[in-house]
């Protein structure tokens, strides 16, 4: 009896996951068949096609926007990454108060839609003109604070020691990093800028506000919800497809660097 | 030579100085413009003093808006972790490389679009959509059954998006968990269900709350969501605040409203850090 | 996930992040388009795809479209951004009125625009702009019900088919959401003014559309034709133009003002002060005006245009098709035209806000 009970309630749990990630799943591979479907309707299957891919590839608003949100995501990308490390460096180096801790942590958790309006409120403020430059500003924001906390954790187990060993061999604070610090974290750095990139490339809301008007300075996100608002084009599935076959590759990408950084 | 504390400073400046300029400079202003009128068309008119935005915020029409949009951020709350930490939990049984891949299973959700994700959920709702096709055709119903623009809609639509957080946070902590206690536990004749209610259960506790306190400002303050699986009948405090920023042109309510949204999150997190703080206590003084 | 695992020690978040830390005034953000270019914007769909491509082969501007869902959201856009980066704006008109009295777009100089010539004569003499001082007519038209004749029985012709509808309706119909035409439904089901500013009416029709809500599939301004044909909706409240787009798709798609009469709504082109080629955008608004390419327009919106040259070149076999399009100037402003409502627009958001926040 006693025996038999956690394989009983294993067995449940078991099942429960099952369900779990059937219903985590089931309507994304919805779309995925969709995209492949003739009619393009989302009710009857009408045949394999890939239609909506060739129309998706010459579909100019999405690709310019798709180009947008790489832009975006990369100058965010590149501005956190770098500030965020260096915050990273600072707050290990000595002991971070709790306030600081407690001002790391607000771009994180910040409603997006507070955050949003609040620069808007700024730009317009400052007369700003919106553009691709003021969702970069916006989104290296919450981005800094996620790069230092993945550095941060990388740099646990640093030994601060190793720079002023190096720089009492006579290395300078340049070849001190490069040659002793930056081997030791990059793989952290990268995994940081990979998050980084992957929040930019998906925010929505802070971009809808902060955007300026035309195509020069519309996100992917946004291209979609205008799709999805605006009723629905079967390109839609497609663009689905092509932007989980990416995600994928991504996640990929950043677990093969993971155990590198282990050994 | 530069001093370490200097360094330190150095280091430091670009990025807070960033996050200063750029989010609490933007939000003290979203403070200030709360305290004036609206101009007739929109925008802030500075040279009317009032507190009336902050009254308005208990008008019960809106006290009805956020005590309702409190009402399916905690249902969205429980019910994510209900189905996200026995999952976590679930998880924490498989061999170590299945242990990986589970967990990779349960973020890629996270990795793709989240409009495209609720998108999925228009297409499988709508009163012509799949299910309702599939329903009809089965001969289980004979009228497409109201599964879209409601609150059933709002809330699936926010389980769905919230769940693999709820899994990752509470797979965080089941997984620091020490298993000789369980052990010891059982050893000691305690049953399954007692083992999980005095040991693991507050064990984990403070990650389930971290996740769930996620969950419910996420939740209270979405807009997309409602906006989109809403279809106008379920309002948010997130959705209020959109409104008055780009449907209403009332940029001073919107700022007290998201004053009321920022007081909100403080005071949970705050709760949150005592619950972590007890249940370390506790734990701490049991070792 | 690293932040799960922060210890969130939040009190006075804000307050906290490193004082002194402000950095010195930031450097002008600046984003120029390219020179010569201008930006049109537009609701979506409501334009030719290839309207602009034209311009350009015609007159040698580049111009970009940028869409807008709704009068309101290109409005809080502009009004925050002070209308850079726009040359153009599409708006109903009394949004045009509200731009005007912001000083956000530009008088119209008619000696840029000779096409004005071609529009109706009533085109020209609005309520909300006599003389095209600051905006030039784009379309016209009403706004009313839009419904299957297979799936509604009988013929609804009074908006209380919206307000009090049947059983057999309730849950399959939609309703605008943006200000004005929903208020306007409120209004003219009650008998009162497209341009009501008593707030005790006001009121009163809030309570009414707070009612009706209850009946509704969804609040719908830009897919609601769609419903309709695909028959997740039975009836909708409808610009009739946009029901045309649904009759094009089904013959059993039929167009109707109520009983109590409607508004006369008018789409403007407005050229914003803030542009630094007005001289483009007037050419733009002249080009949109001219006889051949205002009938390609009106074919393609399928909504009524104060273009007369255009309307009088129509092809008939379309008027058959979509008779709401055969209204003539005359009988457009039997209805009443929907103008600025000053003072009271602050009443009408705040009572929008109220009732899509009604239970």
């Amino acid at each position: 009896m006693s025996a038999a009970r956690p394989s009983m309630t294993r067995r449940v749990l078991k099942v429960h996951l099952v369900v779990v990630y059937a219903f985590l799943y089931v309507p994304i591979a919805v779309l995925v068949l969709l995209s492949f479907n003739r009619a393009g309707l989302p009710t009857v299957w009408t045949g394999f096609s890939l239609d909506w891919y060739v129309k998706l590839a010459s579909a100019g608003p999405i690709l310019s926007a798709a180009k947008n949100s790489i832009i975006v995501a990369v100058g965010a990308t590149l501005i956190s990454t770098i500030l965020g490390t260096m915050l990273a460096f600072g707050l290990e180096r000595g002991r971070p108060s709790g306030l600081l801790e407690a001002s790391l942590v607000a771009p994180m958790i910040i409603p997006d839609i507070v955050m949003a309006i609040a620069l808007l409120t700024f730009y317009t403020m400052l007369q700003a003109t919106l553009g691709l430059f003021t969702i970069i500003i916006a989104h290296a924001v919450f981005n800094i604070a996620f790069v230092a906390a993945v550095v941060r954790a990388r740099l646990k187990n640093f030994d601060f020691s190793l720079i002023e060993a190096s720089a009492d061999l006579g290395a300078g604070p340049i070849r001190t990093f490069v040659r002793v610090v930056l081997p030791q974290i990059l793989p952290g750095v990268v995994a940081a800028g990979l998050l980084a990139f992957t929040l930019s490339f998906d925010e929505f809301i802070i971009a809808y506000f902060t955007a300026g008007p035309g195509s020069a300075s519309t996100t992917l996100p946004m291209q979609i919800y205008a799709m999805i608002r605006f009723g629905v084009t079967p390109e839609i599935n497609a663009l689905a497809t092509v932007v989980l076959a990416v995600s994928v590759f991504a996640l990929i990408v950043a677990q093969r660097l993971e155990p590198r950084a282990v050994r | 030579m530069t001093s370490p504390r200097l360094s330190r400073t150095i280091l430091m400046a670009p990025g807070l100085g960033w996050l200063a300029l750029f989010l609490l400079v933007p939000c003290l202003l979203v403070f200030f413009n709360a305290f004036y009128e609206r101009g007739i068309y929109g925008g802030v008119d500075y040279d009317a003093f009032t507190t009336e935005n902050f009254a308005r915020l208990i008008d019960p029409l809106y006290v009805e808006v956020f005590l309702g949009s409190a009402r399916i951020a905690l249902i969205t709350t429980v019910l994510a972790v209900l189905i996200g930490y026995p999952a976590a939990y679930a998880i924490t049984l498989a061999s170590p490389g299945a242990q990986t891949r589970l967990l990779i299973l349960a973020m890629l959700p996270f990795w793709t679009n989240y409009l495209i994700r609720t998108y999925a959920w228009m297409v499988l709702l709508n009163r012509t959509g799949l299910i309702n096709a599939g329903l009809i055709d089965a001969g289980v119903i004979t009228e497409p059954l109201p599964l879209l623009y409601n609150e059933f809609a709002v809330i699936l639509g926010l389980v769905y998006s919230y769940v693999p957080f709820v899994i990752l946070a509470a797979y965080a902590s089941l997984a620091r968990l020490d298993r000789s206690l369980i052990e010891a536990s059982a050893d000691l004749g305690a049953s399954g269900a007692r083992t999980f209610l005095k040991v693991v259960l507050p064990l984990t506790l403070p990650g389930v709350a971290a996740g769930s306190v996620f969950v419910f400002v996420l939740s209270i303050g979405n807009f997309i969501t409602p906006d989109l699986l809403g279809g106008g009948h379920v309002q948010m405090l997130g959705n209020l605040i959109y409104d008055q920023f780009l449907t209403a042109r009332d940029w001073p309510f919107g700022a007290a409203l998201s004053m009321l949204l920022i007081a909100v999150m403080m005071v949970l997190l705050f709760t949150q850090a005592v619950v972590v703080h007890r249940a370390s206590a506790r734990s701490g003084g049991r070792a | 996930m690293a932040f799960i695992d922060h210890k969130a020690r939040l009190l006075g978040a804000a307050a906290a992040i490193g004082a002194g830390l402000l950095l010195a005034s930031p450097a002008a953000i600046a984003q120029d388009a390219p020179k010569g270019k201008i930006v049109i914007g537009n609701w979506d769909g409501y334009m030719p795809p290839d309207l602009l491509e034209r311009f350009k082969a015609a007159t040698g501007i580049e111009a970009e479209l940028t869409v807008h869902a709704t009068n309101e959201e290109v409005m809080g856009k502009v009004v925050a951004g002070g209308g850079k980066g726009y040359d153009v704006l599409f708006v109903s008109a009394p949004f045009a009125q509200a731009l005007n009295a912001l000083k956000l777009s530009a008088p119209i100089d008619h000696a840029k625009i000779p096409n004005l010539a071609n529009l109706y004569p009533e085109g020209s003499q609005l309520k909300y702009d006599p003389g095209n001082t600051f905006s030039v007519p784009y379309a016209w038209g009403t706004t009313g019900l839009c419904y299957r004749t297979d799936l509604v029985e009988g013929s609804p012709d009074s908006w209380a088919a919206l307000m009090t509808p049947p059983d057999a309706l309730k849950g399959k119909i939609t309703m605008l959401a943006t200000d004005r035409w929903l208020l306007g439904a409120g209004f003219k089901s009650l008998g009162f003014s497209v341009n009501e500013t008593d707030p005790a009416k006001i009121d009163q029709a809030r309570d009414a559309l707070i009612a009706a809500k209850k009946n509704l599939l969804s609040y719908d301004d830009t897919t609601f034709y769609s419903k309709l044909v695909s028959g997740e909706a039975s009836l909708v409240h409808a610009w009739d133009g946009w029901c045309n787009y649904g009759i094009a798709e089904n013959k059993d798609i039929k167009y109707v003002i109520p009983k109590e009469g409607t508004d006369l709504w008018t789409d403007t082109m407005v050229v914003t002060s803030a542009s630094e080629n007005k001289d483009a955008a007037h050419a733009f608004i002249d080009f949109v005006l001219s006889e051949d390419v205002g009938k390609w327009v009106t074919e393609n919106i399928m909504y009524k245009t104060p273009n007369k040259k255009a309307m009088e070149a129509l092809d008939p076999a379309l008027l058959e098709q979509f008779p709401n399009m055969k209204m003539t100037p005359a009988e457009l402003l039997a209805q009443e035209q929907m103008v600025d409502v000053g003072q009271a627009q602050k009443a009408y958001s705040r009572t929008v806000t109220e009732i899509m926040n009604a239970k």
